[in-house]
Parts: C-alpha cells; structure tokens; sequence
C-alpha cells in the first residue's frame, strides 16, 4: 500500500503542501541496521529468476517447474490461480462485494469479462450474507470461492463461519451435504496506515473452530499453489492473503496449474542453533533478523514457514526443535492466544520435544492491543525485536 | 461492511491504468444521467421515482395491511370459488392423516420428554398445515432448508417413523449419528437439510442454494428445474441473516420459496415487540420480492400459493417468492417452555377450539363425504399404535459409535483428531468403571485408529 500511495503523489498535479505530507506514516530511522525496509527485490524467499523458489523443489511437479514462467506480484498470482480454477471446473463461482470489475485489490481482474457475470459477481455489502451464501452453495456441490473485502470485516459473518460452514459435515452426518467446497479469501495483516480496521491478522479466532483449514501464504508462488489447493480441498478452507505483499512480492511463477499442500509446513532454512516459526509477511522480517544473527553471533537457524495454520504441521515444528532446542514463534496478530500460544504449548506438551528444550519457547508479536495507525511501527513485530529474542534465547 | 478508505485508492489507481476503451465502457454501463426539467428521479439508487413538491412522509399507517388469501374458511367452506381441489379425496386423506401423525407423534414425544425418556422435545401443533401443506406440491427434489417446526414436511416427503425416532433418540440409525438435539432431523435422502439450531442461519443458504441450482440448470438445460424451500418463523425474521437472504436472493434472482411461519409468539415474544411493520410479508415488497400472506391454517391455501410460488420462482430465469402464513402456535414453545407464564390459557384454548389446520381440513373432508368419525378413530389408534412401537423399537437400538465423535469434522482425521481419539480410547481402557460404552455400537473398540 505504501508503494501504491507513493506511486499516486509521484503523478499527482504540484500540491501547494510541502512534500514531507508524504512521510505522515511511518519510516525507518537513518542509523538503523535492523530494522531497514525488506527489499523484496533480492531476498532469497523470492523467486526473482527462473530458478524454482527456494524449498518448492519437491512439492511442485518438475515439468511445472522447468515450464513456463511468469513474473507475477502476489495479487496477480491469486488472480492467476483463480482463472486456473474458474477454468478447470464450472462449479467454481467467485464473489463477494466489488469483485466483478477487478477487486479493490485487482485480484479478480478480468475473470468476470472472461468467465461470465453469472459466475464472478457483485454481491450486496453483507458479510453474513456473503458467507451463507456460499456455504448454500457449497452444500449443492459448487466450488464458491467468497471474498471478505477485508479480514477486519469478517466478524459479521463469524456465526455464519462457526456455526454452519464449520459444522456442517459434522451435523449432517452420513446425509451427505457439506460446505467443503466453500473457500474463503480475505487480505489481513499491517500495511503500514491501515489503523484499527484495515490491519487485522484474526486467523487465531478461526484456529480455535474445527472445521476450516486456516491458511496464511507468504509469497505469489505459494499464493498460487495454496490457493489452488484451498479451492480443490473438500474441506472449507480461510485462505488469508497478507496485503502488504501484493505488489511488493514478485517472483516468477509457474504459468501452469499446480497444489502446495495443505498442513504442512515449508522449512526455508535448515539451521542447528534455534528454530524460527511464522508465516506470511513476517517471515521475511524472521529471514533478516536471522542473517544478522547469524553474522553477529555466528550462530545457524532453522526458518520454518507454517503456511497452514490450522490444522498445522505440528511434526515439523516438533522434530525442527528436538534438533536446535531453542524456538521463536512469529505472528503480527495479538500474542495471547494467537498462534504463538498454541505452538508453544504444543511444543512443551511433547514429551520427546519438552526434554529438548534449552530455552523457554520465545514469542514474537503484536502487542494485547488493537492496531493504532501511527503506532504501527512499535507495535508489530520487526527485525529488531525478532534479532533481540533470538539472542535472548541463545543466552538463555 | 467494506472499507470506506482505503479502497479508494486501488480504485483511482484503476482508472488511471484502465485503457481509455473500457474506462469509457464501464463508464457508460452505471452512468445515469438526470435530464433538465425530467419529472421522474434518475438518480442511481431510484430510478422511476416521480418528483413530489408535497412535503409529505410515508407512514405505514397509510397502508392497509396486505390482505389474507384463503382458499377454505373456518367452517371448511370454500370462498375462493375458482378453486378445484387437484387431487383426488385419496390424496386429501393421505394429507389429512400427516397432519394428524405430527400432531399425535407431538404429543406422545412430549409426554415421553416429560418423563425423561428424551432429553427435549418440539411441537409443532397449529402449525401443520403450512408444513404438510408446502412439502405436498412442491418436487421432491427440491432442496429444503428448515427451522425447526416443521415436522409435518418431513412427514409429507416420507421421513419414516422409524427414522423420526432415530434421530429423536439418537440411535445408530440416526443419519446425524446421533450429534444433534432431538428435532434437528435431517435427510439426504429427501433432500432436507439437517436443521441447526441457531436461527435465521438457513436463510442466505437457501438463497445459495437457490442461486446454485439457477447455475447448475444453465450447465445442465435438459435438469429438471428445481427451486430452493426455506422455512423461518417470524422470530427469526429480525435477524440479520434474514435481511441478507432476502437481499441477495433478490439482486442474484435465485429461485427461492421463502415460506415464513407467523406464528404469533418468538419463545414469549408477542410481535407486537417484534416487529411494528406490516408483518413479515410488507418487508418482501421492500426487497423486490413478489410477496403473499395467506392463512396458514387453510392447507388449501397453502397449496395453492406454494404451488404457483414455485412456478414463479422458475420464471424469468428464477426469482425469489416470499409466502407469510399466518397461524398461532397453539403449543408451548418447547419442552423447556411454560408459555402459561407469557399468555393465557383462555387464549390458547380459544384457538384450539375455534381454528385449528386439522379440524379445517376435517370439515372440508366431512362435507365431501371423504371422512366421517369412525374413520377419524380408525386413523387416530393405527397412527397411535405405529408411532408407540417405532418409539420402543428406537428406544432400544444402539448408540451410534464412538468414533463419530471425531468423524466428519473434516473430510479425513486429522493427526489430532486420531491423537485424540487415541487419548479417548486409552482413558476408557485404564478407567472403566468410569465410562459406559456398553450402549454404543462396538463399545470402545470403534475408537481404534
């Protein structure tokens, strides 16, 4: 969003303000050496080359990986995935309020035009409506992939998520309908001025809901792949797409259809010493607090990307820390009772892993508080407090 | 909800990229200009609206309530003199005995409740014309979304007695395997979605599930066209749910048969604190919805309005059709419920007596010749006697297994849940006495992984 806003003052008419209008949000301290802006264009979690994205070696299908390519941000790699899906199977259907001309985050663009208005629609501004909507049509044996225009605003429709298409396989029993065809989309997370209600990361609220599958990506490849799995999944799924990253994450991605799967977790980077745990945007801010520690104290780290967040990959999470003994969790969203708190306690809870530990189990996130705008740069978790814990857990 | 803010952005943004073709195409398709000296508004949000130099409100008041259509009156006489029954005396008896079945199966369960025998029980006297009525003329494909009282449809469509007492007594034939409450029947078979408990939830669903058989005909032209059914009683009516169902079926024409129960009472809401509108079906007019009340304890009627709201329902393309019906729900609200405490016995007792959906039909039967006393104690012990022995045979079936515990949360089991299960199975074995699994179908061994 930051990028975006730039861009617009750039071919703006002179405005009689001073240009430091431009820096009313947040921006990085001259002397820092931690936490700097991420460059997308050159961290290793990208694929800037033709080169298969690091880890993905195993799970994408060669002739997919040494096929075509194309450079594509993340919203552009979701929209890629979606004509994939709206292509293969007519029972995919794509909705949700102003989805039809583009999306306000251009991740429908042009799926109306060529698929159809009856099957990439508008609908009325109603969140509960939206997702009972969906889960009516899932039951009849489509494939409705809902948007929520933002993860803040999915709260009207939590009976809906909770209640009925979370229980529905349960309470139907052997009579068959189920909403497992439903799949949700909604941007969550900082974008750098989205205040109370543009910032939100609620997956811990939909983790503590069996039924759905939580899924949080961190770049286009895996927006494509996840997504695409989401979609073909017979369970529902929450498929949160970080907004920060849908221009800033750009990498080449293969032009044909493929699945990353769903529950399990990608380990980015092997390591010895700690293990570091997240998903979505702030892996990248765990990569480069990893780097430095590794320069400063000449230490190794594991990074692990959860992906799916619920059900999560709890034995790659499990044997990463027998091995190193020390862990960090990472999330944007509250720490009490996010994500974190579940890792930890997971971790703990294993008789094998517990007698491993060296240190406590170390969380980092954003603070018992709701995302106020101009705060926001003390309030998630950065390179600097994520260097800070794992030095703290080596000198434990 | 949506963003106000930021969606502004992306949105100029748009417009700047866009080729000057589409801008000026997508431009044109929601510009809407007003004319000079135009006597109609053409503002987007109303477009054949007269301009008024009157300052003048609308108030309901200056609205007669909309009518009541009745086919047969309280005396089972026929008003609506076009009106031919279209099924043969046979048929009308079999509809008549459905109604009495609910009616007598009511009355035993919650008697059976009352002595523990069930953990709840819901009745759904005065009620079962619009039910046993609406099920009758609708296809038996049509998919169905229900509340909860609306025992009468499963009946009508062939739920049989031994699959009300299954699910009644949570049995091992119980298709919900025996995870709901008593009343949250379900068939796939019938094509009657299983009944939740939170209310108004099927609304918008129906509206899906409406919209997915619009689609799925246009795939499919040679399908048979089906519509969508959803039950709601007026309670419901004020929840949100309500609102975007009605809206969204509207804006997508889904083929959708809203049929609203007007019961009178929410547990011991009257209306009067419901709602100060024209009911239910004043609303539908608002929504774009072509909309009729009728009497619900006229099962005449009730046929009459569903049978052509279907047919309405697939013209066009498909549209939604909204039916209140009008009825008075004679019985406590649940077995959890003394509506004695909310309204008086004399009323209840009133209505008993002097309009029931039952003694209607009767009447009309009676004065066809079709029906007499003799037959009435014929039918009342048989369905009686049915009833009493399905209950015992329920009574004594099986638990479900244990392992639908886990099951059906998702498609698979996931790690956990077969951790988990796995935990369940090792605390039955190391505590015995503590649990008893004799009544579930193969005791503790279904929980193997």
């Amino acid at each position: 969003m930051k990028r975006l806003v730039v861009g617009q003052i750039k071919g703006a008419r002179p405005s009689p303000l001073p240009l430091r209008i431009a820096r009313c949000y947040s921006t990085h301290p001259p002397n820092a050496k931690l936490n700097l802006p991420i460059d997308y264009s050159t961290t290793p979690l990208l694929a800037h080359s033709k080169r298969p994205a690091l880890g993905n070696a195993s799970e994408i299908p060669a002739e997919v990986r040494n096929g075509p390519t194309k450079k594509m941000n993340l919203f552009q790699a979701i929209n890629d995935a979606l004509g994939v899906a709206l292509a293969e199977d007519d029972n995919v259907l794509i909705f949700g309020e102003d989805v039809a001309f583009g999306g306000v985050f251009r991740c429908t663009m042009k799926l109306a035009e060529t698929y159809g208005a009856d099957r990439v629609f508008n609908t009325p501004l109603t969140e509960q409506g939206i997702m009972g909507f969906g889960i009516g049509l899932a039951a009849q044996g489509m494939r409705p992939v809902a948007e929520i225009q933002f993860a803040d605003y999915v709260y009207p429709a939590f009976d809906q998520m909770v209640n009925e298409g979370a229980k529905l396989r349960y309470r139907e029993g052997s009579n068959g309908p189920h909403a497992g065809g439903l799949t949700v989309r909604m941007p969550c997370g900082g974008v750098g001025h989205g205040g109370l209600y543009h910032s939100q990361s609620p997956e811990s609220l939909f983790t503590h809901v069996p039924g759905f599958r939580v899924i949080m990506p961190r770049s286009p490849i895996q927006a494509k792949g996840l997504l695409l799995a989401a979609i073909r999944s017979n369970d529902p799924c929450l498929f949160m797409e970080p907004k920060i990253l849908y221009r800033a994450a750009v990498e080449q991605v293969p032009e044909a259809a493929y699945e990353l799967p769903l529950s399990k977790a990608e380990v980015l980077k092997e390591g010895k010493d700690v293990t570091v745990i997240s998903y979505g945007q702030p892996i990248y801010n765990c990569l480069a607090a990893i780097q430095r520690a590794e320069e400063d104290l000449g230490i190794s780290a594991e990074l692990i990307d959860l992906r799916t967040v619920y059900p999560w990959d709890k034995q790659a999470v499990l044997e990463s820390v027998r091995k190193t003994g020390r862990v960090l969790v990472v999330h944007e969203s509250m720490v009490n009772a996010g994500i974190g708190a579940e890792v930890a306690a997971a971790i703990q809870e294993d008789r094998d892993t517990f007698v491993r530990l060296e240190a406590p189990v170390g969380r980092v996130a954003g603070w018992s508080i709701h995302n106020p705008l101009i705060f926001e740069k003390f309030t998630l978790p950065d390179v600097a407090r994520i260097y800070d814990n794992i030095r703290k857990s080596l000198a434990y | 909800m949506k963003s106000p803010f930021l969606r502004r952005l992306p949105l100029r943004r748009a417009a700047s990229m866009a080729k000057p073709a589409v801008a000026i195409a997508r431009a044109a398709s929601s510009s809407v200009s007003q004319r000079p000296n135009s006597d109609y508004v053409s503002f987007p949000g109303a477009l054949k609206s007269a301009f008024a130099s009157e300052l003048r409100f609308e108030t309901p008041a200056s609205y007669a309530a909309l009518p009541t259509y009745r086919v047969v009156d309280q005396h089972g006489k026929v008003v609506d003199q076009s009106f031919q029954a279209d099924i043969s005396d046979e048929q009308v008896v079999e509809l008549y005995k459905n109604m009495l079945y609910i009616s007598i199966m009511d009355l035993i369960m919650f008697d059976a409740q009352r002595q523990g025998r069930l953990s709840f029980y819901m009745v759904s006297a005065g009620e079962e014309a619009v039910s046993v009525g609406s099920a009758s003329v609708l296809d038996p494909e049509d998919p169905v979304y229900c509340q909860y009282r609306e025992q009468g449809f499963f009946k009508q469509r062939g739920f049989t007695t031994k699959e009300f007492m299954s699910q009644l007594f949570a049995n091992k034939n119980d298709t919900g395997k025996g995870r709901n409450m008593p009343i949250h029947y379900g068939s796939g078979r019938l094509h009657i979605h299983t009944v939740s408990s939170p209310l108004a939830t099927q609304m918008p669903q129906a509206s899906g599930a409406g919209y997915a058989l619009k689609i799925q005909r246009m795939q499919e032209p040679k399908s048979k066209p089906r519509v969508a059914v959803c039950f709601f009683g007026e309670g419901a009516a004020s929840e949100g749910d309500f609102h975007a169902a009605m809206n969204i079926a509207a804006t997508r024409s889904c083929p959708v048969v809203f049929i609203c129960r007007n019961n009178g009472y929410a547990i011991s809401t009257p209306t009067l604190e419901q709602y100060r509108g024209d009911g239910i079906a004043s609303r539908g007019i608002g929504y774009g919805i072509d909309t009729i009340r009728i009497d619900g304890n006229d099962i005449w009627a009730v046929r009459e309005a569903v049978k052509k709201a279907r047919e309405m329902a697939l013209q066009d393309g498909g549209k939604p059709v909204l039916i209140e019906c009008m009825t008075y729900r004679v019985s406590h609200h649940s077995t959890s419920d003394d509506s004695f405490a909310y309204r008086a016995r004399v009323e209840v007792e009133d209505w008993k007596r002097r309009d029931n959906p039952i003694t209607r039909l009767r009447k009309w039967m009676e004065t066809k010749g079709c029906w007499d006393e003799a037959k009435e104690k014929e039918a009342r012990d048989s369905l009686r006697r049915e009833i009493l022995k399905g209950f015992a045979e329920a009574e004594k079936e099986k638990k479900p297994a244990l392992r639908a515990i886990f099951e059906d949360v998702y498609e698979e089991l996931t790690d956990d849940l077969r951790d988990q299960m796995g935990q369940l199975k090792e605390m039955l074995d190391k505590y015995p006495d503590e649990y008893d699994v004799a009544e579930f179908e193969g005791g503790k061994d279904s929980l193997k992984p």
